[in-house]
Order: C-alpha cells, then sequence, then structure tokens
C-alpha cells in the first residue's frame, strides 16, 4: 500500500500519467532540439524560442479554423497540413530574424541574450494586438480524440501516440541531417571552428541562417503539438522556455540523446508528480532533483570522449 | 599563379605587414623564412580572408581575390592548412576530408588522397581529434587537397614534428607539387625543410621582406643569420 493506493493501482497511475506525458515529452524535446541546435552552432541563447512555438500554435489554431469553416471534409487530416505550415512560419521568422538582427550581434552573446528577449516581448505584443489577448484551443479531428485501452485502468490517448510518433519522425530527420547529410556536415564544421570551416569552402553564413531557421521551425512543430496540451496566448511561450533550458543544460548541451533522456526524465517527473500534489509543488520538485544532479555532473547527463 | 601587391595589413593601429608585393608562378614552391612574431600567420590569413587586408590587391590566376570572404577565395582556388593545423576534432577523418569538397561540389573524395596519405585512408573512421600530431598534419593537408586547389598555403607546417617526417613531409609536398601542379607557399623556420623543396626561398622580418634567393646559389649563412635570435 501506498497512500490510499494498492501497488496494482499505484502502477497504474504511474504508467497513465506516464502515457499522458508522451506530449509533453514531446513538446520538450523539439524545444530543446532547436535551441540546442541554434546555441550549438551559433552560441545564441534565443530567448524567443517560447514565441516561435506560439506562432506554430496559433498557426496550427487557424488552420483547424479554416478547415472546420471552409474544407470539412478534409477536417480529419487538418492536423498534418497545420503542422507543414507551422513549421514553415516558424522556419520563415527564424530566417527573418536572424538577417535582421541576430547576425550583427553573433560575437556579443550578451547582446544576443538581450535582443532575443527583447524580440520575445515585441513577439508577445504582436500576437497580443493581431490575434488578440484571449486564449484560443484547436479542436481535434475525432481520430485523435479516442483513446486506446490497455487494461481497465490503463489508457493510452491516441494524440498522445501520434505526436509521439511524430516527434520520433523528427528526431530520427534532425539527426539524418546534422550526421548523414552533406549540410549537417557543414553545419557541425562550423560549430566546430568557424573560421576554419570558412577557409575549407564553407560558406557560414549562410549555414547559419538556416540553421537558425531550421531550430525555429521545430520550435513551430512543438506549437503544434502545444495545441493539445494547453491553450494558445500570447504568453503561453514563456512558461515553457524555462524548462526547455532546464532540459538543454541537463541533457549537456551538445548530445542528441542526452537531450531526448534529459526531455523524458523530466517530463515523466513532472506529469507523474503533478498527479500526487500540485502542479507547482512538482515543477519545485523537479527543479531541485535537476539542480542536485547537475552539482554531481556539471557537464550534463551525456557528454562526448574526444580529446580537444 | 598568386600575385600579391602592395599588401598591408594591421590588427587595429599596429600595422604588422608593409607594403608586401611577391609572386608565385604555377608549379613553383617558395618558403616564406622568419622568427617568431614576424608575421607570417598573418600574411597567411590575410590571405585567406581571416584577417582582412587594409591596402593592396591579392590575384589568384586571373581573377582579383580583393574583399572576399573566405569561402569565394576558396572556390576561387586558394586551399589553406593553418599552423596548428584546426582540423574538426569530433568528426571522423574521413568527414574531415569532406568538409574540404564543398566548394567543389564532389561527392567523394579523389582516390589520390588516400594514395598520399595512406594512413588517412586506415583511420578513415576515427575522430580527427584522436590522431597523432604528424597525422593530423597530414588530414589538414589532405582537406586542403580535396578543394582542388591552384594555390596551396601552409602555414609552418613542421611544427612539433620530429625531423625524419619532416624529410617525408618535404617529399610528398614536392610530389603533390609535381602530381598536381600546383603552386605553393609555405612559411617556415626550418631551413633544412624550405631547401629540401622550395623553389625560393623569401625571408620576412618586422613585415616586410629583406632577403630573396633563388635555392640555386642560395646564401645559406646569410638566410640562416636571419633566422637565428
Ligand atoms: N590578433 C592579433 N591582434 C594583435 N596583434 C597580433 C594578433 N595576432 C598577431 N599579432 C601580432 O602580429 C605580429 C605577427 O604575428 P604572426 O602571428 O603573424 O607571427 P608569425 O610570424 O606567424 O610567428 P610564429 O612563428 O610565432 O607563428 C606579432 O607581433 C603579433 O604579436
Ligand atoms: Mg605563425
Amino acid at each position: 500500500m501506498i497512500g490510499d493506493y494498492t501497488i496494482g493501482e499505484f502502477t497504474s497511475i504511474l504508467a497513465m500519467q506516464g502515457f499522458a506525458g508522451l506530449i509533453l515529452f514531446s513538446v520538450f524535446v523539439l524545444m530543446a532540439l532547436g535551441l540546442a541546435i541554434i546555441f550549438g552552432q551559433m552560441g545564441v541563447i534565443n530567448m524567443a524560442h517560447g514565441e516561435f512555438m506560439i506562432l506554430g500554435a496559433y498557426v496550427t489554431y487557424f488552420c483547424s479554423q479554416f478547415f472546420s469553416a471552409y474544407l470539412p471534409g478534409l477536417f480529419s487530416i487538418y492536423f498534418f497540413i497545420a503542422m507543414a505550415l507551422a513549421f514553415c512560419a516558424s522556419f520563415g521568422l527564424g530566417i527573418l530574424v536572424e538577417w535582421g538582427m541576430i547576425r550583427f550581434l553573433y560575437k556579443r552573446p550578451l547582446d544576443t541574450l538581450l535582443a532575443t528577449w527583447g524580440l520575445s516581448l515585441i513577439l508577445q505584443q504582436f500576437y497580443r494586438s493581431v490575434f488578440g489577448a484571449r486564449e484560443v484551443g484547436v479542436t481535434l479531428p475525432e481520430w485523435m480524440l479516442g483513446a486506446v485501452n490497455l487494461t481497465d485502468i490503463i489508457e493510452i490517448p491516441i494524440n498522445g501516440l501520434f505526436v509521439m510518433g511524430l516527434t520520433i519522425i523528427i528526431t530520427v530527420a534532425v539527426y539524418l541531417i546534422m550526421f548523414r547529410s552533406g549540410w549537417g556536415k557543414q553545419v557541425r564544421a562550423v560549430m566546430q571552428n568557424r573560421v576554419m570551416a570558412g577557409a575549407v569552402g564553407i560558406n557560414t553564413k549562410m549555414v547559419d541562417r538556416i540553421t537558425f531557421g531550421l531550430g525555429c521551425g521545430i520550435a513551430g512543430i512543438a506549437g503544434s503539438a502545444f495545441t493539445m496540451i494547453g491553450s494558445t496566448g500570447p504568453t503561453a511561450g514563456q512558461l515553457y522556455i524555462v524548462d526547455t533550458f532546464l532540459v538543454v543544460v541537463f541533457g549537456g548541451a551538445a548530445s542528441l540523446l542526452g537531450t531526448i533522456a534529459s526531455a523524458f526524465t523530466i517530463s515523466q517527473a513532472q506529469s507523474t508528480m503533478e498527479f500526487f500534489m500540485s502542479g507547482s509543488m512538482a515543477k519545485v520538485l523537479t527543479l531541485l532533483t535537476v539542480v542536485g544532479i547537475l552539482m554531481l555532473r556539471p557537464q550534463g547527463l551525456f557528454t562526448l570522449n574526444i580529446r580537444r | 599563379m598568386l600575385a600579391v601587391d602592395n599588401l598591408t595589413v594591421a590588427y587595429g593601429e599596429s600595422e604588422v605587414i608593409h607594403n608586401l608585393s611577391f609572386e608565385v608562378k604555377p608549379n613553383e614552391i617558395v618558403a616564406i623564412m622568419g622568427r617568431n612574431g614576424m608575421g607570417k600567420t598573418t600574411l597567411m590569413k590575410s590571405l585567406m580572408g581571416i584577417v582582412p587586408t587594409r591596402e593592396g590587391h591579392v590575384q589568384v590566376g586571373e581573377a582579383s581575390i580583393d574583399g572576399m570572404e573566405s569561402y569565394q577565395r576558396v572556390s576561387n582556388g586558394l586551399a589553406y592548412v593553418p599552423q596548428g593545423r584546426m582540423i574538426f576534432p569530433s568528426m571522423t577523418v574521413k568527414e574531415n576530408i569532406e568538409t574540404g569538397l564543398t566548394s567543389t561540389g564532389d561527392k567523394t573524395v579523389p582516390g589520390d588522397i588516400y594514395e598520399l596519405f595512406p594512413v588517412l585512408l586506415e583511420m578513415k573512421d576515427r575522430r580527427g581529434g584522436n590522431l597523432s600530431g604528424g597525422q593530423q598534419q597530414q588530414l589538414a593537408i589532405a582537406r586542403a587537397l580535396a578543394t582542388k586547389p591552384k594555390v596551396l598555403l601552409l602555414d609552418e607546417p613542421t611544427e612539433g614534428i620530429q625531423p625524419s617526417i619532416i624529410k617525408e613531409m618535404a617529399r610528398t609536398l614536392c610530389r603533390i607539387r609535381d602530381e598536381k601542379g600546383l603552386s605553393i607557399v609555405v612559411s617556415e623556420q626550418v631551413l633544412s625543410f624550405a631547401l629540401d623543396m622550395a623553389d625560393r626561398v623569401l625571408v620576412i622580418e618586422k613585415g616586410s621582406f629583406v632577403h630573396e634567393s633563388p635555392r640555386e646559389g642560395i646564401d645559406e649563412k646569410k638566410v640562416a643569420g636571419f633566422l637565428s635570435v
């Protein structure tokens, strides 16, 4: 017996909350991927990353509105289109921001921190003025609403599985792009030695711009996933940026595997504990644990073994 | 093949290279000799567009490369092996060489590069950072050759490498020149190495050339005098 639950009930609760945490896990992984790519590539900490996510969420919302009003026949597949559009919108905004702002600040890390923070405020106000201060939510197509019953008590939400599957695909795609494609080789070369990358013939500024766009685009997809667990409002992105930083630092900034493991740990811990205590208490406990582990392993969970 | 005219380079207020002019013919190996801090690296970096040029013109073949970014200079035929090698440590040997393919658009590493450096083929899946210093030097040269250059710039390739391997490197560089017909500019402090391979020797002192001589009939004592403190 644990509290008022039997062992059987307790494991079921753990499993259910675990599956319920899948979407949160996906949002974390996608957000952290984007943030880590941008940080690794150009040493820019993108404080506006949450707003790029929210842009994706708004795009998803407008897609759902549009399809239910004008193309109800295609409503069941709108989510795929919404995700693609969310990526494009955030990618495009990312390219624009890199071109208009970030590229002037590369050699000044503190300034990029301030500038992207300013950008996040600007974007929030922009969303408020254009989309309204009211929080909006999407309607999901019917097939995504159900749940799969594993046992009497354990249910797995279908949208969770869906988002999870999508996250796996995107993560694998990012892995392949970074480690198997010619373009990924250029990105890694720039990450390791920018000056030398230029001197072997790589157009480093172009690589920067596209990488920044890609990181933001992935945040846009995270925004699509986010619409399933939260309502979209101008400032909703802010709540996630801190968690995402936590994920990146905890995972060890240079490792894809570390990012995934750390997103999993943090999202699961939060989602499970939220069942037993208040959300903010769960957050405090997670934070304390992460800080504790980081004191023992300041380099994060995973690191690469190479001579520098 | 390479024509440098009146090149002046400065870090902020302090001018380090003063009105340098020199030419390198096709198939020629030129050694630029000078003690520590005389401006060899600065000269190389400015040719690669890493350090901005204050004045002067540089031509590769027929093309003027003034004001270009590094990657554009590479497309125009310059390749660079920096002092300290600067390979990409966490990429494999093969990937390191492949970064040089960006400007040519080739998909695979030309086989003759592995012929020149068989050890790199053996180690192609190792991380670059885990190679020995001498192997990293070969890797840096291979990476530069992958860009199919017209002019190869090498900055103190012998630094930290034992004498027997230095001899071998001189042979390899001569072989590269003969097989690929490119021009080589190498900065050096080791006179024997320069005499092993160079067709012409220039001595740089505080950013200006103070002596020039073809290898035949070079006054070794005089050059050695410039190099000793
Ligand atoms: N980034 C820099 N900022 C200011 N001065 C510099 C910088 N780099 C080099 N210098 C100065 O320029 C001069 C030439 O340096 P450089 O590195 O070109 O010499 P070098 O001939 O390559 O020496 P070494 O044989 O030690 O490699 C030196 O006086 C050095 O102090
Ligand atoms: Mg030097």
